[in-house]
């Protein structure tokens, strides 16, 4: 056994960090989480694969609808953009749930809040950096789809002004919006693979229970479902005329819906991350 | 500093933490020991703002933790060694880390040479060993050279080179006058590296005192002794008074007295001795007296205390031991 040393007046001096402290904001945690989500390969991955199904899907579709050369009447080309941007969606999905819930799932959490104990901030970083680059991307790359297919298919109008943005900037950010969502939900609900389920139940069940009510009972349930679900707003951001007449929600209307969602799933995660034990 | 004030948890209708209160002072290395289950990690948690107390308080130099402006330049915690996302390189898993409280990048570089993980820093820590691990998780608590360290079971799972690497480590860090606060669960680890001692049991303060102190009331010394004349001896010591008990392989143990005493006595009466020597029960078992009555999970069927009675929480305070 070592003879232990007679301790039991502190040291007269203490320790003092040598790097000057300032007040930490949320530029800070903005450039930390920049840091984070370009350093791991799953931002890669599901970011690589979004852009593939855009740009195979959206081009592919357009190949043959060209080859068919029916007429389309006053819809332009861009809205065979859907269909690259449904699946795209899973991926967006992915990637917002896994920029938070990946730190539940490996403890990082931890770490990243004892760094940076305003749990606000970290949230509200997160957001910000997953917002951007998931609406840089999806938007440049639904402009090239877009180029590609109005240059493919000659039998469809051409679109406005309105149309262009509404295919490129309104279905990024629609995206964006939809990721967060998924954010929102990973925070909540802290599983990696449980929050992308429900966040994919969410994408497409409402379409595929509507699909099955038969009953005429529940017609205006199954009409409501089939205005307002996530594959239908997608649709209504693209069409020139409002798809499912003219109480569905048309031009802007759907991303409005989805900040709308996204804020208030945004609102309860800052609320329960605040108070909840890590 | 640290300050802990009244510091409750409960989870439930169980309590974690019980009305904890201490201070961890600067400058020394104050070891938090407690059997598994005792609330220390929990308290830890609680000391980091991680999880919020039922009630009571934590102040760090005065502060709440939600109030220090960059707190990695206060306080460096290793909580667990992997809490790091095992895709991303040790380099950037720190760089992230340093960000977040304007550390600047080269001081990166300089922890991962601390630790010796320089080799592998841009390798992914999925691939970590349990020692490579630990050191990034001490790497990333020393990044804003703090005033502060928390190493909650820094030795857990080392090889006896990362165990006396840690150690000198805790020593040179505190010796700096820097505040060192570890956690155990192993009494000979904290007797080689503590200054001053926490001992905490079902949530409850067991024992607040300095290592030598708590060296002194609890190490039982005693003498044992070994004799052909076994039967001889036994009389001898009787009828002087001293009470010898029967140890294992032949020997006698006597408790209270010293090796001149009995060794003049057998000379007196001419016994021949084989040993003569003084003991000293161990730390562990002293610490295991202590807990005996706040372990939360107890195998069955091993009677590690020898049938003795399980003493108080107040014992290592008080009483001079077995």
């Amino acid at each position: 056994m070592t003879a232990p040393a007679p301790h039991h007046a502190p040291a007269p001096h203490s320790y003092v960090s040598p790097i000057p402290v300032r007040r930490a904001n949320l530029g800070d945690a903005l450039a930390s989480e920049w840091t984070k989500i370009r350093s791991v390969r799953s931002t890669l991955w599901t970011l690589g694969v979004m852009i593939l199904l855009m740009l195979v899907i959206g081009l592919g579709v357009a190949a043959i609808a060209a080859s068919s050369e029916a007429p389309m009447g006053d819809e332009s080309a861009l809205g065979f953009g859907f269909f690259g941007m449904l699946p795209a969606s899973i991926c967006v999905i992915t990637l917002g749930v896994l920029t938070i819930a990946s730190e539940y799932g490996t403890g990082m959490i931890r770490t990243t809040l004892t760094a940076c104990p305003s749990r606000a901030r970290v949230l509200t970083a997160k957001a910000i950096v997953f917002f951007l680059l998931v609406f840089t991307v999806t938007t440049v790359v639904a402009a090239i789809v877009g180029a590609g297919q109005v240059a493919l298919v000659d039998t469809a109008a051409s679109p406005s002004a309105s149309d262009w943005l509404r295919a490129t900037v309104g279905a990024g950010a629609y995206l964006a919006m939809l990721g967060l969502l998924s954010l929102a939900l990973g925070t909540l609900i802290r599983h990696s693979a449980g929050a992308i389920t429900v966040m994919i139940g969410l994408l497409l069940l409402p379409l595929v229970a509507a699909l099955f009510m038969f009953s005429e009972a529940l017609k205006s349930v199954q009409e409501w479902l089939f205005t307002y679900a996530i594959p239908s707003q997608m649709i209504s951001l693209y069409a020139a005329q409002p798809p499912f007449g003219e109480n569905g929600p048309s031009g802007w209307e759907p991303l409005l819906i989805m900040t709308g969602v996204a804020g208030v799933a945004l609102a309860g995660a800052f609320a329960l991350l605040n108070n909840r034990d890590v | 500093m640290i300050e802990l004030e009244g510091l409750t948890k409960r989870f439930g209708a169980k309590t974690a933490v019980d009305h904890l209160s201490f201070q961890v002072r600067p400058g020394v290395i104050t070891g938090f020991l407690g059997p598994n289950g005792a609330g220390k990690s929990t308290t830890m948690r609680m000391m980091l703002d991680l999880d919020n107390p039922t009630s009571g308080t934590v102040r760090i130099d005065g502060k709440h933790y939600r109030e220090l402006d960059e707190p990695l330049k206060y306080i460096g915690a290793l909580l667990d060694a992997k809490a790091m996302h095992g895709g991303r390189s040790a380099y950037n898993n720190l760089l992230c880390l340093a960000q977040s409280n304007r550390i600047p990048e080269r001081r990166v570089g300089e922890v991962l040479d601390m630790v010796g993980l320089t080799p592998v820093a841009k390798k992914k820590s999925k691939g970590f060993s349990l020692g490579m691990g630990q050191r990034l998780g001490i790497a990333s608590a020393l990044l804003g050279d703090p005033e502060i360290l928390m190493f909650d079971e820094p030795v857990n799972g080392l090889d006896p080179e990362g165990i006396h690497w840690i150690r000198n480590l805790m020593k040179a860090l505190a010796a700096e006058g820097r505040t060192i606060f570890v956690s155990s669960h192993l009494m000979s680890e904290m007797a080689l590296t503590a200054d001053h001692l926490i001992v905490i049991g079902q949530g409850k303060l067991l024992a607040d005192t300095s290592m030598a102190d708590f060296i002194q009331q609890n190490s039982r010394s005693y003498v044992r002794l070994r004799s052909p004349q076994q039967e001889r001896l036994r009389d001898v010591l009787h009828a002087n008074g001293f009470i010898a008990v029967e140890a294992g392989s032949g020997s006698l143990e006597v408790d209270g007295t010293t090796t001149e005493k009995l060794g003049e006595l057998a000379a007196e009466h001419a016994i021949v001795l084989h040993e003569l020597s003084s003991q000293r029960a161990s730390l562990e078992e002293a610490f295991m007296q202590m807990t005996a009555g706040a372990v939360e999970y107890h195998a069955h069927g091993t009677d590690v205390h020898g049938g003795a009675p399980a003493p108080g929480p107040q014992w290592g305070k008080t009483s001079q031991g077995a």
